[in-house]
């Protein structure tokens, strides 16, 4: 048993429905009891869906366990299968369905339908989401193409020079992070390059589609966490190569176009050369005008702009599916000039690559999808910003560290109604603007760090957002104190002592820890309060190294001096 | 604790012969793991603990995690796969858990054990776990139990397992004076306006259950009367009336007509003068009159069409149909409960359509069919309606809005215009 106050990710038949819910022609019956049609709510409300997903659940209740719940399951395929018509069913059981054990898939399978029926065994109490997504999508790819693929060691025919290649691109679903636009940018990226898009798969396709997907030169394995499955599987089955760089960032999407050039064997030095050009400004009237020049990134240049010089070594801590995160330390520490100070992802499976970004580093990468662990991870590297996703806001406002969301778990407000791209140059501009915003501005930076007995502009306080701290809550100190004092009045009369430290005072506040003297503690207030948790960490390690047992105002210096900022 | 669908309680005496459609088939529906939304919020001293699967957490962190926490007043003890193996571990393991728990959040008065689907069909026994638990941690913090699995409860019926699960260890009152208890979660606001209402006629004394703090329970026994706020309270109304309490009948406090029976049904217990009455009601009649009169006119001669959800469908339907003028095309409702219910029914206009159960799929065809004004429905129905040119007053909102009472009766009816009013305001 294992506490959760957040998941990270939902059980796999969730994977599974996004798989469905992309594709058209497709339903999925689901055996699940009473309550689980929530999940459509994930469609409709947080994606906006205007049609209902295509699932059937057979919402069974307590009286219907003495009864003959596989009778349910055959009636809801049945009546599933006459109302909607499908070209393929996907079957299978959400986790209560699973420790009834009624084999729904085998039961569908056995009902003599004119369409195909996937099978979907998904092991509800030992995998999740995404890996139900990515199951199901393969299950689905192999059912529809089994009996096409090629046989063993057989090459594919060169393709005519004169014929433009032509690319699959897996992954896609509904309720991933950005999808929709990304699939527009990588089109657009595809498209200055000289290649077709073949078949769009899961979002967007139809079982008609996948039957196409071997048509392809190779395939975009554009989310692995959805598609790498799928893509290995066609490698072997069908000799279409795989292109795994995922254009998020500049220098990534630089990478991708080189390596599509490379798979496809076709030149794309000129769009590289066009790519980096811009590098250095450029931005010259025309250029301003017209918005939308393919091959242009406004980001290197604003970056490079002297405004940004104040981002330079900002501290940060990045979590996310496997894929967003290795994405987002590359362009915190290359092309924003961010230090990385912690990484981590939910994604086991992809465990091993993080570890290597994180020891490139030099941190220690948090694979976990406990996010008491995450929490525990981000209070200890005490980051300036904390790049995460729904779940990292929340441990982010309790710390009182600004956050931006890359990644899935997401909620509404990160299914926008403008185009915001994470991919290809236009998504590198939405990441320059989404990761800064959080950021106290640099004059404000500066005249916080220099007087700061502003009646208005108080410590923690980021005028351009609007998160002013009300009178009550100046500092992350009272805060924390206000929280000591309101589990005090909670607690039971009898017992005050327990209540003393809620886990809610945020880890800058000079209050408990170390052995502080009175005017070094007065002089770590005047750290400027984003780094303070830091430098208290730094001065507290200092001094236990060097068996200092009063920190004073030197020992503060002392440690400066000795550890840098 | 035996498998028993709350929907399978015999019903009582049926007073009134209106024919009900029962239905069965794929119910679009929560389970009662979502009462943990609100009820979060109105227990602020309270931690709710979901025994259950990674489902359960998905659809709470869903409903609820839209919000930012700090500090989050729910979780999930997720079973893995050595927990079903084996059921003494289970206990342990839970109890590792608990502990773990308290030790983050010191300041939990009450925890409540909050059993779900997976739970039950493993029969893992939370209700001896939470005694046990509660043996190690009373009187700092309280152990509860109650099941909120979909297969047992629908909805708002996870409020009612909640406060049934608390009716134990209420107090015992001690006199047998007799003393009021509004029973079923209110907002702040309306608990405010109602006992200055009753202070106004001498009626008291009043408590509120639950109450705003988990541990600042009202006592119960022999006097206790019960006015019930909430038409989804089965089981707690049943416990109470056998720890002594006696049950005043009436419709719910939903518009103008239902809150002055409410109020007269206790009223009428306490002996108050039918001038004092009159007098204690009439500003706030006269001041709701007011407010719905636009919305009436808005509302009047549409139709409206009902999906069951939460159990508040018939005091609506009553509403509309008596107050705003609207002709109902289908009432449906998970569940009747008799006992509470049938001084609802009466007050049904002559012929409406009962719908109990659901099989989403045909009553959709039906609500296509009629092509309502309005339609009550789930968030899971309510963007593809639209989509299909429907307007929609999504239901949930029912449920966590400022609704009952008199002050509040123009806005119950302001939630059903203002889909309609939309339609007229948008010009894209």
């Amino acid at each position: 048993m294992e506490l959760t106050l957040w998941t990270y990710e939902g059980p796999p038949h969730v994977g599974a429905m996004r798989v469905a819910t992309s594709m058209e022609g497709v339903h999925y019956v689901l055996h699940a009891p009473q309550g689980d049609t929530y999940a459509d709510l994930l469609f409709t409300m947080i994606e906006r869906r205007d049609q209902r997903p295509p699932v059937t659940y057979t919402t069974f209740q307590a009286r219907d366990l003495g009864g003959d719940t596989a009778e349910m399951v055959k009636t809801s395929v049945r009546d599933a299968y006459e109302r909607f018509q499908p070209q393929l069913m996907l079957v299978g059981e959400s986790c209560t369905a699973e420790l009834i054990q009624d084999q729904p898939g085998a039961l569908a399978q056995s009902m003599g339908l004119p369409v195909p029926v996937v099978n979907l065994e998904l092991p509800a109490y030992s995998k999740k989401e995404n890996w139900g997504g990515s199951e199901t999508l393969y299950h689905l790819v192999r059912t529809l193409l089994l009996s096409a693929a090629l046989p063993p060691g057989t090459k594919r025919p060169e393709r005519e020079p004169a014929i433009r290649p032509k690319a699959n691109i897996i992954g896609p679903t509904a309720l991933g992070f950005r999808c929709r636009d990304d699939i527009q940018e990588v089109l657009k990226l595809l498209g200055e390059i000289g290649v077709d898009a073949n078949v769009i798969a899961p979002l967007g396709a139809t079982p008609e589609d996948i039957k196409r997907i071997p048509d392809a030169d190779f395939n975009i394995c554009l989310y692995p966490e959805i598609a790498q499955t799928t893509c290995d599987w066609l490698k072997r089955n069908f000799a279409q190569p795989i292109v795994k760089t995922v254009p998020i960032g500049v220098g990534a999407t630089r990478d991708f176009i080189a390596e599509i050039g490379e798979v496809a064997g076709i030149d794309v030095s000129r769009v590289l050369a066009r790519s980096k050009s811009e590098t250095l400004g450029n931005w010259n009237v025309s250029r301003v005008a017209s918005s939308a020049i393919p091959g242009a990134s406004r980001m290197p240049w604003y970056s490079r702009s002297v405004d940004s010089t104040y981002l330079t070594g900002k501290r940060v801590f990045i979590f996310g599916d496997a894929t967003h995160a290795i994405a987002a330390a590359r362009i915190a520490t290359e092309e924003l000039g961010f230090t990385l100070v912690g990484i981590g992802t939910y994604s086991r499976k992809f465990a091993r690559q993080v570890r290597e970004v994180a020891k490139q580093h030099g941190v220690e990468a948090v694979i976990s999808d406990d996010y008491l662990a995450v929490e525990t991870a981000v209070a200890e590297a005490a980051p300036e910003l904390v790049l995460g996703t729904q779940m990292e806001r929340h441990i982010a406002k309790r710390l009182g560290i600004p956050c931006a969301v890359i990644s899935t778990p997401i909620h509404v407000q990160d299914v926008p109604a403008r185009y915001s791209p994470q991919m290809g140059w236009e998504g590198a501009n939405v990441i320059f603007d989404d990761w800064v915003h959080p950021l106290m501005m640099g004059l404000e930076e500066h005249l916080i760090g220099m007087f700061r007995e502003d009646f208005e502009f108080a410590e923690g306080h980021m005028s351009h957002l609007h998160t002013a701290p009300s009178v009550e809550e100046r500092t992350a100190e009272e805060a924390a104190e206000k929280a000591t004092e309101e589990a005090k009045a909670l607690a039971a009369p009898t017992d005050h002592d327990a209540a003393v430290k809620p886990m809610g005072s945020a880890p800058d506040a000079a209050t408990a820890g170390g052995n502080w003297s009175p005017d070094g503690l007065a002089e770590l207030k005047k750290i400027p309060f984003f780094v303070r948790g830091k430098v208290k960490r730094n001065t507290e390690k200092f001094a236990s190294d060097r068996g200092i047992t009063s920190i004073t105002v030197d020992t503060l210096y002392e440690a400066k001096a000795a550890i840098g900022k | 604790m035996a498998l028993q669908a709350c929907t399978d309680n015999p019903t009582e005496t049926v007073s009134s012969d209106m024919p009900v459609l029962k239905e069965r088939g794929q119910r679009e529906v929560f389970c009662g793991l979502t009462g943990i939304v609100w009820l979060h919020r109105k227990m602020q001293d309270a931690f709710f603990l979901v025994v259950g699967s990674r489902t359960c957490a998905h659809l709470i962190q869903s409903a609820a995690g839209v919000m930012i926490f700090a500090e989050p007043r729910f979780g999930t003890a997720i079973l893995g796969e050595r927990d079903l193996a084996g059921l003494a571990d289970a206990n342990e393991e839970l109890e590792r858990v608990v502990e773990e728990l308290l030790l983050r959040r010191p300041d939990i008065g009450t925890l409540f054990l909050v059993g779900s689907c997976p739970s039950e069909v493993i029969k893992l026994d939370l209700a001896k776990a939470a005694e046990k638990l509660n043996h190690r941690h009373f009187p700092k913090t309280r152990v509860l139990n109650y099941s909120g699995s979909g297969i047992e409860t629908t909805f708002t019926q996870g409020e009612d397992a909640c406060l049934g699960s608390m009716v134990p260890v209420l107090p015992s009152k001690e006199t047998e004076e007799p003393a009021l208890m509004v029973v079923g979660s209110l907002a702040d606001v309306v608990e405010d306006q109602f006992q200055r209402l009753f202070d106004r006629m001498g009626i008291g004394p009043v408590s509120f259950f639950p109450p705003r703090r988990a541990s600042n329970l009202p006592s119960v026994g022999k006097g206790t009367k019960l006015l019930v706020a909430q038409p989804f309270l089965s089981e707690t109304v049943r416990l109470l009336i056998a720890r002594g309490a006696e049950l005043l009948p009436s419709p719910y406090p939903f518009g103008i007509e239902g809150t002055t029976a409410w109020l007269k049904a206790a009223a009428d217990t306490w002996g108050v003068e039918e001038e004092t009455f009159e007098s204690a009601i009439a500003p706030a009649v006269a001041r709701a009159n007011t407010g719905l009169e636009r919305y009436r006119q808005e509302l009047s001669g549409r139709k409206a069409f009902l999906f069951p959800d939460s159990q508040l469908e018939i005091p609506l339907a009553r509403f509309l149909s008596r107050e705003c003028g609207m002709e109902l095309v289908e009432v449906g409702t998970p569940y009747i409960d008799r006992l509470l219910m049938d001084q609802e029914i009466a007050l049904l206009p002559e012929g409406t359509s009962l719908s109990e159960g659901q099989d989403v799929e045909k009553q959709l065809d039906r609500c296509r069919a009629a092509r309502p004004d309005i339609t009550v429905c789930g968030l899971g129905l309510a963007n593809p309606l639209e989509a299909e040119g429907m307007a929609t007053k999504w239901s949930i909102e029912l449920v966590f809005s400022p609704l009952h009472g008199y002050d509040q009766a123009a806005d119950l009816a302001e939630l059903f215009t203002r889909s309609l009013e939309r339609r007229k305001r948008l010009t894209v």
